[in-house]
């Protein structure tokens, strides 16, 4: 049931990605680009997705479950540290690049866009290299887990 | 700045937003999860029991889309106009920075700033800064 809810959610996020033309690279960049000639559609975008978005975090506010009888499992407050900043300027750059943040690189590959299918592979391969590093800096690895049966 | 009216598109754009919005709602009222795209994608990288299936579900109706799409309409315009490389080095600057900053325009840009919280709106404002910044370097100081 949790999966096919995923399925169906992932679905309308990506057919509304193509409806608002965020998945058109081209689109994006011109939002991106305030010193030319300026397309703001993304801002009404964001606008509609948080109008609803908005909407629905604040109904389920005080919930613990979901409708599916899930748990609640949303971020609570944290910090703002060097880490957020550093990582979101970085993914900055890279959108301000082509285009295409990590929504979009999905779409884009199932379309069988071949320029989506570089940027997708590379973007999985910057994930192994954030693995990496996370792997690398961590304490040692422990024990292996016991088996229990 | 000046305003690109014929490439302004309010409606579709208002209407996609909510649609994005749906399915953020949906996934967060019915999973109990923040539709991030980088975290679902990236918790594959360190696969768990039991937490596996929904990332793959999600992902996969993502690349579906556009399949289900073509089967009723013809797709609406997609052009990318960076190069390759510049598109590898995107990518992995994307596959990076979205890792250590905890999220992407989905998790921190509709889903964090929808839940107003500071962190995905210190996020969200960081990234379209740079993202701005980049465009501007590279279309108006580089190749004007």
């Amino acid at each position: 049931m949790y999966t096919a809810a995923s399925f169906a959610a992932g679905l309308i996020f990506g057919l509304g990605l193509l409806v608002a033309g965020m998945a058109n690279p081209a689109k994006v960049l011109g939002f991106l680009d305030l010193a030319g000639a300026w397309d703001p559609s993304l801002a009404l975008v964001m606008a509609g997705a948080i109008a609803v978005g908005a909407g629905a975090f604040a109904l389920m506010k005080k919930w613990t479950r979901t409708l599916l009888g899930a748990p609640v499992l949303l971020p609570g407050p944290r910090r703002i540290d060097r880490k957020l900043i550093l990582g979101s300027l970085v993914f900055g750059v890279g959108w301000g690049l082509a285009g295409i943040c990590p929504g979009p690189a999905l779409v884009l590959a199932g379309a069988g866009s071949a320029k989506g299918l570089v940027f997708l592979a590379a973007m999985i391969a910057g994930n192994g290299a954030f693995e990496f590093f996370e792997k690398k800096k961590g304490v040692a690895p422990g024990p292996a887990p016991m088996r229990s049966s | 700045m000046s305003i690109a009216w014929n490439a302004f598109t309010p409606a579709s754009a208002l209407i996609g937003g909510a649609i994005i919005g749906t399915a953020a709602a949906l996934f967060a009222v019915l999973n109990g999860r923040i539709a991030g795209i980088s975290g679902i994608l990236g918790g594959l990288m360190r696969p768990q029991t039991g937490d596996i299936s929904w990332r793959i579900a999600f992902v996969a109706g993502l690349v579906a889309a556009p399949l289900a799409w073509g089967l009723l309409a013809a797709l609406p315009e997609i052009r990318v106009d960076a190069s390759y490389l510049a598109l590898a080095a995107a990518g992995v600057l994307v596959g990076v920075g979205t890792r250590y900053g905890g999220g992407c325009t989905s998790g921190h840009g509709v889903c964090g700033v929808s839940r107003a919280s500071p962190r995905s709106i210190a996020a969200t404002l960081a990234f379209m800064a740079a993202g701005s910044a980049t465009v501007y370097v590279a279309r108006h100081l580089i190749a004007p």
